[in-house]
């Protein structure tokens, strides 16, 4: 395990926080407030989100490569195996059933 | 609900992607490079020019190219860090012009 802070680790399920603000946010649309699971924790990164406006992107955040399962995103991939892998920021999950 | 311009994926009406090879003009090329000197000299971060990008006029955003955002994204950096001034750079654009003509 490379972030030992980390929150979550392969395989547990999270779902992504349905959020709409303002500002630079990596999470895509599509996504929010989507259910997956964690596929890689890939450490400890600066924020993009403080980056984005100049400033140092302390505190830094955990980055996962998170797997979900294509025909849970799109209604047209209905019947799909195929899934999907989106790099999201700790702050963007939380721990799904 | 505020979804972005970029933030497109899964969109319908989109089109199938354009995957033809296709060379780069001499501008874009060096649009690539002042990006990447900007970059070097930590003048702005990639995070940076997303925001710009981001940010930008929707309907401009949606007729510009690629590299035309890129363009677009330095210059607001570049104007908001007090580097450059709009005027500075529309000046320097009215010298090219007269020199080499409306592009």
């Amino acid at each position: 395990m490379i972030a030992d802070g980390s929150k979550f680790k392969p395989g547990d399920r999270v779902r992504v926080k349905f959020e709409d603000r303002p500002g630079h946010i990596r999470t895509p649309w599509y996504v929010r407030g989507k259910s997956g699971w964690i596929e890689r924790v890939y450490g400890d990164f600066l924020n993009p989100e403080s980056l984005a406006y100049g400033r140092d992107g302390l505190p830094k955040k955990t980055l996962y490569l998170v797997a979900f399962r294509q025909a849970d995103l799109f209604e047209k991939s209905a019947g799909s195996n195929d899934k999907v892998l989106v790099d999201i920021y700790d702050h963007w999950l939380e721990a799904a059933a | 609900m505020a979804r972005g311009h970029h933030d497109v994926g899964g969109l319908p009406g989109a089109g199938a992607i354009d995957q033809t090879e296709h060379q780069l003009s001499d501008w874009e090329i060096l649009a690539d490079a002042v990006n990447q000197a900007l970059g070097a000299q930590g003048i702005k971060r990639t995070d940076e020019m997303r925001r710009a990008r981001e940010e930008m006029d929707s309907a401009a955003y949606r007729d510009m190219t690629y590299y035309e955002r890129w363009i677009a994204s330095i210059e607001s950096i570049l104007i908001e860090k007090k580097i450059l001034t709009k005027e500075q750079i529309d000046q320097k654009l009215a010298e090219f012009e007269a020199k080499w003509g409306e592009p």
